[in-house]
């Protein structure tokens, strides 16, 4: 059974916009104790310039390391936006409103900072220019378009500006009220941003249109952009465990599954930070737990083909690889961790409905995927690459370096201050689609229940 | 002229006003309706608006896909380097970033198309108040001065909690 409440329009625009019109202590708190890891961050990445990749764990042949996992770990984190907010919007789930914007916008800043790894990866951040963009008139030279590491940036600044656009779209009707509950330079801004939004008949119609159509052009690209950067390893004939036909399904799966997972984390801290409890109830993580459950069970089904797939070839370079990541130390227990975080626990908890709708449960379980998801990365970049192949000379091994470390940690900490900033300047739920929930729901009446309903216009 | 715009608390007295406009002689031309969030088309008798945003995507993905291919086949021959024994216009490599250019073309077009047939920016402005994104329903209407107080009149009658008017 759904609860709902039915709130007034004001007190939805003063509880929504709490944070954003006045930031509580614990905000200014938070923003400052991650601008510290991410001023870290940045005066690693210089230390890397200045030095060049010395300083990093990369060497002949593991030449990718933690830039690279994390990269994949956030393309995967950004899935989680627009595939939820447009799925949601196309099939007309009610319980999508308070979720889509959240959800967006952790699309937008880990597809940023998920753009990024490759850029301080090069070590030379300015060559990647030359890699990836189509620029150079002067000297003749071009990208080369036959290159999967010219596909990705492809995919991933069509995904970057989709994701975006589709984000201030839909902000347009809430500056609208941000500009009317501000004064002064704020207010002028809002303005500005606002565009002269007033809320007319057109304007709401064509709000709801552009959410299913840039929801529909934005699915496939969403797709693409997964099955791209699997094809950096698929494409790659020199290392064994890569060379897989199946793994763009298997990235983009394994990247919901991630992705949906760190929505559930982010709406559960939103409950708790920002005391939004009558907007992001039980029913909505109840349905995110139920999704989740299918959704990881579909990307077990393709990590169990790519494992038995490489079993049932009997080449010994893929049975050594596949001894080397499930029984050879340490690979064997960040194997065991991942299936057990990725999948056994969690999936196994959210069977349980008490579970679904405890906050507590779904932020620890939701948190346990992700670590799951980031050792999966792991475990296809690095053993891959250790072993000697007929493409490199010899066997190695790879420990991440303090620069490594404190830049990816610092990634996260500048993905969660930038969302801290949005939720600052932006609101993070949509106030009128949450308006628009209320105006079309209603209670009826079936023998002796009363439930929730909801007129759905066709 | 004067322009004016009826405030309402509830949508059911918004809807009434308009139903009283249009017995008045006003079509729903002549009106429109203002509110804080999305209500079914037609809740207000209002026009139903028409637009052409369908077009734009299909223009946007025509324009990325032919800038999306120029650039694979005019960059590969700029310099027909050989590389790893695949042909200059290798067409499955080219595909990607065509079909990359093909979406953000629409995307791009389809963005364009919202602000536009949202008549967006306003710089006009108009009658406008902030309790509107409070839940309140505007009725904005333009008349002739003379027909100014007649129509105030009606539009209280109707149960408008305020109607300002501007002249002009």
């Amino acid at each position: 059974m759904q609860q709902r409440v039915a709130l007034p329009h004001k007190q939805i625009n003063a509880e929504l916009l709490n944070v954003t019109l006045k930031a509580p202590l614990w905000w200014w708190i938070t923003v400052g104790v991650l601008g510290v890891f991410v001023l870290a961050a940045l005066a690693s990445v210089a230390v890397l310039v200045n030095k060049g990749l010395g300083v990093t764990g990369l060497n002949r042949p593991v030449m990718w390391g933690l830039f690279i996992v994390d990269f994949i770990f956030w393309i995967g984190i950004s899935h989680a936006g627009v595939m939820l907010s447009a799925i949601l919007r196309l099939s007309k789930a009610e319980w999508r409103r308070p979720a889509t914007r959240a959800a967006e916008v952790l699309t937008v800043l880990s597809l940023l900072w998920a753009a990024l790894h490759p850029v301080i990866h090069a070590g030379r951040l300015w060559r990647i220019l030359y890699w990836a963009f189509p620029y150079d008139f002067s000297r003749g030279i071009w990208i080369n378009i036959r290159s999967p590491l010219v596909w990705d940036p492809s995919a991933i600044f069509t995904y970057l500006t989709g994701s975006a656009l589709f984000v201030i779209v839909a902000l347009i009707p809430d500056l609208a009220v941000l500009r009317d509950r501000t004064t002064g330079i704020r207010h002028q801004i809002y303005s500005i941003l606002a565009m002269g939004w007033r809320g007319t008949p057109r304007q709401w119609k064509l709000q709801i249109v552009a959410g299913f159509l840039l929801s529909a052009l934005l699915l496939p690209v969403f797709v693409s952009v997964h099955s791209i950067v699997s094809w950096d390893f698929a494409v790659a004939i020199s290392v064994e465990a890569w060379h897989v036909t199946i793994f763009a399904p298997y990235f983009v799966i394994g990247a919901v599954h991630s992705g949906v997972s760190a929505v559930v984390t982010m709406m559960v801290l939103m409950r708790w930070l920002f005391g939004w409890h009558s907007y992001i109830r039980e029913e909505h993580i109840d349905a995110l737990g139920r999704l989740l459950i299918v959704i990881a069970t579909a990307w077990l089904y393709f990590f169990f083909l790519e494992f038995s797939f490489a079993l049932f070839s009997r080449e010994s370079q893929e049975i050594a690889l596949r001894e080397l990541q499930v029984f050879t130390w340490p690979w064997w227990p960040l194997f065991l961790t991942f299936l057990l975080a990725g999948y056994v626990i969690p999936v196994g908890l959210w069977l349980s409905k008490r579970v679904r709708r405890s906050w507590m449960m779904m932020f620890w379980t939701s948190l346990l995927v992700n670590i799951g998801m980031w050792l999966e990365r792991l475990i296809i970049v690095i053993p891959g690459l250790s072993r000697k192949t007929p493409f490199s000379f010899d066997w190695g091994a790879y420990h991440p370096s303090l620069i490594e470390v404190t830049i990816i940690v610092g990634g996260y900490a500048f993905v969660f201050l930038l969302l801290l900033l949005f939720a600052k300047a932006f609101p993070l739920i949509p106030l009128f689609d949450i308006k628009e929930g209320q105006t079309l729901s209603e209670e009826i009446k079936i023998g002796r229940r009363t439930i929730p309903a909801l007129r759905v216009e066709e | 002229m004067t322009k004016m715009l009826a405030l309402f608390k509830e949508e059911e007295k918004a809807a009434k006003a308009t139903e009283a406009l249009e017995k008045a002689g006003h079509t729903n031309e002549n009106f429109d309706i203002l509110t804080g969030s999305p209500y079914p088309e037609g809740a207000f008798g209002e026009a139903e608006p028409k637009h052409h945003l369908y077009v734009y995507p299909l223009v946007g993905a025509f324009v990325g896909f032919t800038m999306g291919l120029l650039l694979t086949i005019a960059t590969q021959s700029a310099w027909p380097l050989v590389v790893g024994g695949k042909p200059i216009l290798s067409i499955p490599a080219m595909m990607i970033p065509m079909y990359e250019g093909t979406m953000l073309g629409a995307i791009l077009f389809t963005i364009g198309g919202i602000i536009f047939e949202s008549r967006l920016p306003n710089l006009k402005g108009g009658l406008y108040d902030p309790r509107i994104t409070e839940g309140y329903v505007g009725i904005t209407i333009e008349v002739p001065k003379k027909n100014a107080g007649e129509l105030q009149k009606l539009l209280e009658k109707a149960g408008a909690e305020e109607v300002l008017k501007r002249e002009g």
